[in-house]
C-alpha cells in the first residue's frame, strides 16, 4: 500500500506527470473572476467562496480521468487486480495520491487567492477548513467516477458528466461554511454536513469502485 | 496445482471455450496453444481470476499466481529498479535484484523504462514476474518482441523456475526450449454465439 503511494506520487512529480496542473488550473480560475465581473470589492466579497469552491471543484476534476486510465492503458490495473493488494485499497490509495498532489497544494494557496478575491478577513480560517475538510470527498468521489469510465474511449467527458452532480452537496456546503464563517454566522451545521460527506465517500466508495474496476476489466 | 474440470469461459456474453480441462502440477509447464482468436487470452484471465468462469470448475493457485499479460504494466518515467522495486514491496519479496540479474538487466537498472526498446521492455516485464516470487507463473504470448538470446534467457527462466517446483502456464507460438506439455484449445472453442444464459447482470454497467 505504501509502494503504491509512493509510486504514485513520484509518477505525479516525474515529467508529464501532471502535478501543478490542477493548482495552476485553480489560479486561472481565482484571476479570470475579477475580470470578468468587475474589479468592486464589495461584489468580489459577495462571490468570493463561491468562486473558490466552484475553482476547487474544476481543478480536482481536470486531472481525475488520468487516475486510473494510464494504469489500465500500460496493463498495471490488470496486475494490481492480480497482486495481493485489495483492489478497495488500491483505490483508496490511488484516490489519497490524488488528494496530495491536487486537493493538498489547493488547499494551502487557497488563502492567497482568497485575497485576491477579496474574500473578508474573517473567512479566511474557514475558507481553509472548509477545503481541507471537503477536497478529500472530491478526490474520492472523482475515483468513483474514474472507475466507473476506465477503459471507456473520451471517458473523461463522460466522467466530468458523472461526477459534477456528485460534488453538488460538497459544493453546498463548502461553499457554506466560508460565506457563514466570513459574516461570523453559526457554521456548525454545514461544517459538519462537509465532514459527513467526506467521511461517507472514504468509508463507502473504495468498495463501489473496486467492483467497478473489476467488472470493467473482464 | 492448478486444475480445470468442464471449464466454461465466456466474453462479453458470449461463450468463447466449452469443457476444457486441464491439470498443472507442480514442477511442470503447459503450453496454449491455437489460432488467434481460440480463446487463450480468455482462459489465461480465467485463470488469473480477472474473468469469471461461466461454468465448471478452476481451484488452486488463487494466492500463488503471477499473472504476465499482452502488456507489461511498465511506467515510462520509472527506472528499471524502481518498476521492479515497486512490484517487489507490493508482492513484500527482496527479489528485485535476482530477476535483475536473471533476465540481465543490470546494465539498465537506472535507465528509465520509457527509453528502453521493445524487447528490452519486454524482458523488465518478464523480470517483473519473477519479482512475484510466486510459484504458478500465467504468462500470455511472453515472447513478443524478445530477440533469439532473450528467448533463451527467458527459457532458462523458466526452467529454473520449474526446477524449483514452480509451474507454468504459457501461451505461446514458439519452442522455449524446456520440456513441457502441449494443449490445444482448438477442440474446445464454443460454436458460433452460443449466447450465455447466466444471471449476471454486470456486462450492463457500461
Amino acid at each position: 500500500m505504501r509502494a503504491l503511494l509512493l509510486r504514485d506520487l513520484r509518477l505525479a512529480f516525474r515529467a508529464g506527470g501532471g502535478f501543478g496542473l490542477s493548482l495552476a488550473f485553480f489560479l486561472m480560475v481565482a484571476v479570470i473572476v475579477p475580470l470578468g465581473v468587475g474589479p468592486a470589492p464589495a461584489t468580489l466579497a459577495l462571490i468570493a467562496a463561491g468562486v473558490l469552491w466552484v475553482g476547487a471543484l474544476l481543478a480536482a476534476l481536470l486531472s481525475l480521468d488520468r487516475l486510473f486510465a494510464l494504469d489500465f492503458e500500460d496493463g498495471s490495473l490488470d496486475l494490481l487486480a492480480t497482486s495481493p493488494l485489495p483492489m478497495g485499497g488500491v483505490v483508496a490509495v490511488k484516490a489519497l495520491a490524488h488528494w496530495l498532489t491536487t486537493g493538498l497544494p489547493l488547499v494551502a494557496v487557497s488563502p492567497v487567492l482568497g485575497l485576491l478575491l477579496n474574500l473578508p478577513r474573517e473567512g479566511y480560517v474557514w475558507l481553509l477548513v472548509s477545503l481541507a475538510i471537503g477536497t478529500p470527498a472530491l478526490s474520492m468521489i472523482g475515483a468513483f467516477g474514474a472507475s466507473l469510465t476506465v477503459g471507456l474511449k473520451r471517458g473523461g467527458l463522460l466522467l466530468g458528466l458523472l461526477v459534477l452532480p456528485l460534488y453538488i452537496p460538497t459544493l453546498i456546503f463548502g461553499a457554506e461554511v466560508v460565506k457563514a464563517g466570513a459574516m461570523g454566522a453559526e457554521i456548525g451545521t454545514p461544517l459538519a454536513a462537509l465532514a459527513a460527506i467526506t467521511a461517507g465517500a472514504w468509508a463507502g466508495l473504495p468498495l463501489a469502485a473496486s467492483m467497478a474496476i473489476r467488472a470493467n476489466l473482464k | 496445482m492448478l486444475t480445470a474440470q468442464d471449464l466454461s469461459i465466456a466474453r462479453a456474453g458470449v461463450m468463447v471455450l466449452v469443457g476444457l480441462s486441464f491439470t498443472l502440477p507442480a514442477g511442470r509447464a503447459l503450453i496454449l496453444r491455437g489460432p488467434n482468436g481460440a480463446g487463450k487470452t480468455t482462459l489465461l484471465r480465467a485463470v488469473a481470476r480477472l474473468q469469471p468462469i461461466a461454468g465448471g470448475s478452476l481451484t488452486g493457485g488463487e494466492e500463488d499466481i503471477a499473472y504476465g499479460a499482452h502488456s507489461d504494466g511498465v511506467k515510462p518515467t520509472l527506472t528499471v529498479a524502481e518498476n521492479l522495486q515497486f512490484w517487489a514491496q507490493v508482492y513484500g519479496t527482496d527479489l528485485a535484484g535476482f530477476a535483475m540479474e536473471s533476465l540481465h538487466l543490470e546494465a539498465l537498472a537506472q535507465r528509465r523504462a520509457g527509453q528502453l526498446s521493445a524487447g528490452q521492455k519486454r524482458r523488465l516485464g518478464l523480470a517483473r514476474i519473477l519479482v512475484t516470487g510466486r510459484s504458478i507463473w500465467v504468462l500470455d504470448e511472453p515472447t513478443v518482441s524478445l530477440d533469439a538470446a532473450s528467448v533463451a534467457l527467458f527459457g532458462l527462466a523458466v526452467a529454473a523456475h520449474l526446477a524449483a517446483g514452480g509451474a507454468a502456464l504459457i501461451a505461446t507460438h514458439i519452442d522455449l526450449g524446456f520440456a513441457a506439455d502441449v494443449l490445444d484449445i482448438t477442440a474446445y472453442r464454443a460454436g458460433p454465439q452460443v449466447p450465455v444464459l447466466s444471471g449476471q447482470f454486470d456486462e450492463a454497467f457500461l
